[in-house]
């Protein structure tokens, strides 16, 4: 070993030999990755399912408006559903809190935290994170930031009500509505913290890929797993900062007077003495985080579809360099496009039309990254595993939901359905349904790798059926609902004479929400009996060519035996001609006469 | 290692099995910690960028409202603030001949550069202090008038200009009289529970303090119109322009009574007509010092550690590279924070 090599590998693995641990150090104060990606996993399961549940809650109030449900009183209590009818503000709050959740805990912490920490540092051949306790820390942060997240659900007034956008003054103000009191203090402290987690995490994500890649493990040989979520924590470290600065400037007018955003408030007839801020200013610091967002929640599921598409079609990702390259220009392109969700702030007609062409641009790589996909099941040998039908899922989500976008990039079109169902349709397809379908291909993929254990197929099938029909049927009909004009996030739509024609599809729009969110439990079981209870995994089920699968079954600190494998070819190897297998693993050397892809 | 230098190849250096900028991850964390931060500044001077372009009344000017040395009188327009801003600067050249003495693995080097890095970065965090406190305690107070008046004021050149200033215009105090004058209210206000039947504060000073001329009869000899401000008319720089005498009079009358301010709080200042003036400079400020304090207390964490020889058993003083860096970055971002908040 070099001197490079050894400061490269930092200084706190090597534990090739056995050390006892005791239970706090190996569950609860875990500094190794498998062990954290686990943690990150359950916790964005259990958040996932509090947000699904929140939007039970509120598809009942929208699907039959002013009906009593003894659900809502139940869960709800007297308080926020007098009689089984969900108040207003309880309904303001949930939607918030269930947008957060879903945005934040699920698919940004739990998408990047689960496979980020799991998969780079067995996919690029390394020991562990560069720093272990950084990232038990990023864990941890994540942790506090969902438990106070959750408590803001209990507090008097309840929780933050404002939209998950928080724009001020709903927000800048303690008594503009009852969820801006506490509520909204104990989100903006919980962001804080998840800021802090997200920066930990993805520090140690980006300088893991750059310092520990094995041996003849390239950059140009990295699965495109890693390549995707290297990028998504380059994204993270570069815009979360910004949210953070728009969130500190919040706190200050919140609790001590300042007016960053404020100015001219009317609160009942009375004016406020505050002149001089800018609402509008919080919109662009908010948005030059939000958008970027965007492809922290997508990147990691195009990455792991890459990985099962190609796995599961037998054959090479069609297109390596032109998937990174796109990659890498979404990546830059998520940086100058947030003007698009600001087009009614009174933006400047010119700005508005810069956006639209870069927000265009974006179609750009989707596009390559689409027909992609398309072109490596082509011919492919194709095998429909629930990781495969989950990641096919994403394409045609994907597809659906980036069409409706072309339209929402322009400021033209956009005016007419901005902040209506449209809007809410668009993103639950290609950001909500996307990612979740890339993170449950990769759970179902890589849960052999993770718990040494199989899910059950049957259950997996039935899972994706389930989920796939009802999250159209739940997101399709919106762009109906939106084109006739229903503003989003409205407590009830039944005084608008002109709605009423297409409120008839509310009541249908909810009961693919519900059998939806209860299709879930259907691999809430399967998960979790899985775990102790399924069927024991070999080495490498899926006949994959990535380093994960060479390590040993049972988990072990420092990841391989010995050793640290050496890489000789590119991650997607199959049906080589060459070889008599369909696959050829990373660590294989190249036979004499055979070039390096 | 250093005598078998080899040319390496681009390919290899990325080729795995090393860093490929041969450094530490913990080195290379530090830089893209400092990417992030620096965009956090960003989004804060952005912020102000954006409130100050689009302000419609005048913002203030950082050499007019800064120009105050402790312990003196008179006008000396950014001097204090160049001398905090070259004490961090040769803190930073202090920090980099640490991180020099470290590689020469020169414990005494190390201890005695980073002390004074620490000194330094202390002289800047109480310089920081003093600024503070002479913002918000001011420099003589304004108020807003309450009819349109017409004057002539002295120019800095010697010529006079008349004026009208519209009802809403400021008008600020000198120094020395705004403060008496300042003294001569708070008084009232204590003194008037206490002849109402409650209880009085009781100090003994408040008994000389009676002799004092009350508020209401107080008058200017002089004013200032467009003390903080940059008012270019005609080609003529109309900024501090004096009124004496009668017409110091005539607005000390139009003077709108509840809009007489000192100093600057987060909800008003005399400053400017935006409160966002003060409240931007204290945040920015603040967040800076907030990172100069913590770069002190870790550069005394890692001081400590050097003299009781933890670098020496390790072997290499990295950890003054990483403080070093953070140091730098500090400083960097001040030299924004300084240009943007008192150059332009």
């Amino acid at each position: 070993m070099g001197a490079h090599e050894q400061a490269a590998q930092g200084h706190e693995h090597g534990h090739a030999h056995h050390h006892e641990e005791s239970f706090v150090s190996k569950y609860v104060f875990s500094q190794d990755h498998k062990m954290i990606s686990k943690q990150f996993l359950i916790t964005a399961i259990f958040m996932g399912i509090i947000a699904v549940m929140l939007s039970i809650f509120f598809r009942l109030q929208l699907g039959w408006p002013g009906e009593s449900f003894g659900i809502l009183n139940t869960f709800l209590g007297d308080r926020w559903a007098p009689d089984g009818i969900l108040d207003r503000n309880a309904y303001l709050a949930i939607v918030t809190i269930h947008g957060t959740i879903m945005v934040f805990f699920v698919l940004t912490g739990g998408l990047s935290g689960t496979f980020a920490n799991l998969l780079i540092p067995l996919q690029v051949g390394a020991r562990d994170m560069a720093s272990g306790f950084l990232n038990m820390l990023s864990y941890w942060f994540f942790f506090v930031s969902s438990v106070i997240m959750i408590a803001s659900l209990f507090v008097e007034g309840g929780a933050a009500s404002g939209g998950w956008t928080i724009y001020p003054p709903l927000s800048a103000l303690p008594q503009a509505m009852p969820g801006s009191g506490l509520g909204m203090t104990l989100w903006l402290i919980s962001m804080v913290l998840f800021v802090a987690s997200s920066l930990l995490g993805g520090l140690n994500y980006i300088v893991t890929i750059i310092n520990l890649r094995t041996r003849g493990m390239k950059m140009s040989r990295l699965p495109l797993t890693v390549w995707a979520l290297l990028v998504t924590a380059i994204l993270g470290v570069l815009s979360f900062p910004v949210l953070v600065s728009a969130v500190v400037l919040l706190i200050m007018d919140r609790s001590f007077g300042t007016a960053f955003y404020l100015s001219d408030i009317f609160i009942g007839g009375e004016a406020l003495d505050v002149t001089g801020g800018s609402p509008i200013l919080f919109q662009h610091l908010f948005w030059f985080l939000g958008h970027p967002e965007v492809y922290i929640v997508l990147l990691p599921a195009l990455g792991i579809s890459s990985e099962v598409i190609s796995t599961n079609s037998r054959k090479p990702i069609f297109g390596y360099k032109a998937m990174v390259a796109s990659i890498l220009a979404i990546g830059f392109l998520s940086f100058i496009v947030w003007g698009h969700h600001m087009y009614v702030t009174g933006m400047n007609p010119f700005l508005g039309s810069v956006f639209v062409f870069t927000t265009l641009l974006i179609a750009i790589p989707s596009a390559v990254k689409a027909f992609n996909y398309l072109t490596t099941l082509w011919q492919g040998n194709i095998r429909f595993t629930p990781a495969m039908l989950f990641s096919i899922g994403l394409v045609s989500t994907f597809v659906t939901g980036g069409l409706t976008g072309i339209i929402l990039a322009d400021s033209a079109l956009d005016v007419n359905v901005h902040d209506t169902y449209f809007v809410v349709a668009h993103f639950h397809i290609v950001m909500g349904m996307s990612a979740i379908f890339g993170m449950l291909a990769g759970v179902y993929h890589w849960f052999p790798r993770m718990y040494g254990r199989m899910l059950n197929t049957k259950l997996g099938y039935a899972h994706f059926w389930l989920t796939l029909v009802c999250g159209f049927g739940v997101f399709f009909p919106m762009h109906f609902v939106g084109i006739a004009g229903a503003p989003r996030r409205y407590y009830s739509y039944s005084t608008f004479e002109f709605l009423q024609n297409t409120m008839d599809l509310n009541p249908i729009i909810s009961v693919f929400a519900i059998v939806g969110g209860l299709a879930q439990l259907l691999f809430l079981f399967n998960f979790f009996h899985s775990i102790w209870f399924g069927q024991k995994a070999v080495q490498n089920p899926w006949g994959s060519n990535t380093l994960e699968w060479t390590a040993p079954v049972e988990h072990m600190h420092g990841n391989w035996p010995g050793a640290l494998p050496e890489v000789h070819r590119w991650a997607y190897d199959y049906s080589n001609p060459e070889h008599e297998d369909d696959f050829v693993p990373q660590t294989v050397p190249l036979k004499p006469g055979e070039h390096a892809h | 290692m250093a005598g078998h230098a080899q040319p390496i190849g681009k390919e290899d250096l990325w080729s795995g099995g090393k860093s490929p900028f041969s450094i530490s991850y913990g080195k290379m964390m530090m830089w893209y910690f400092l990417v992030s931060d620096a965009l956090t500044f960003g989004g804060l001077l952005t912020a102000y960028g954006v409130i100050r372009h689009g302000s419609a009344d005048p913002w203030p000017v950082g050499e007019q409202v800064f120009e105050a040395l402790p312990l003196l009188h008179g006008s000396y327009p950014l001097m204090y603030v160049a001398l905090m801003t070259f004490i961090l600067i040769i803190s930073s050249v202090t920090m980099v001949l640490a991180v020099e003495a470290g590689h020469r693995l020169d414990k005494k080097g190390v201890v005695k550069w980073l002390g004074y890095t620490i000194l330094g970065g202390f002289f800047f965090l109480g310089s920081q202090a003093w600024e503070w406190s002479h913002f918000i305690h001011g420099s003589g107070g304004g108020f807003q008038l309450g009819q349109p008046v017409t004057v002539s004021a002295a120019a800095d050149d010697g010529s006079t200009i008349e004026m009208t200033l519209p009802a809403g215009a400021w008008v600020h105090m000198e120094s020395e009289f705004g403060h008496a004058y300042e003294h001569a209210l708070e008084h009232e206000a204590e003194i008037l529970p206490a002849a109402a039947g409650q209880d009085a504060h009781g100090h003994d000073a408040h008994a000389e303090d009676h002799v004092m001329v009350p508020a209401s009869e107080m008058v200017p000899e002089a004013l200032v119109i467009n003390k903080y401000t940059l008012v270019h008319q005609d080609g003529k720089d109309l900024r501090k322009l004096k009124a004496t005498g009668e017409d110091a009079r005539k607005l000390w009358e139009a003077m709108e009574p509840n809009t007489v301010v000192f100093g600057a709080n987060l909800h008003k200042n005399e400053y400017a007509v935006q409160q966002q003036y003060a409240n931007f400079f204290f945040f920015v400020t603040g967040f800076h010092g907030f990172h100069v304090f913590s770069g002190v207390l870790i550069n005394i964490i890692v001081w400590l550690m050097a003299i009781r020889g933890v670098f020496e058993r390790r072997g290499h003083y990295e950890m003054i590279e990483k403080i070093g860096l953070y140091w730098h970055f500090v400083d960097l971002v001040w030299v924004f924070v300084f240009t943007f908040f008192y150059l332009i």
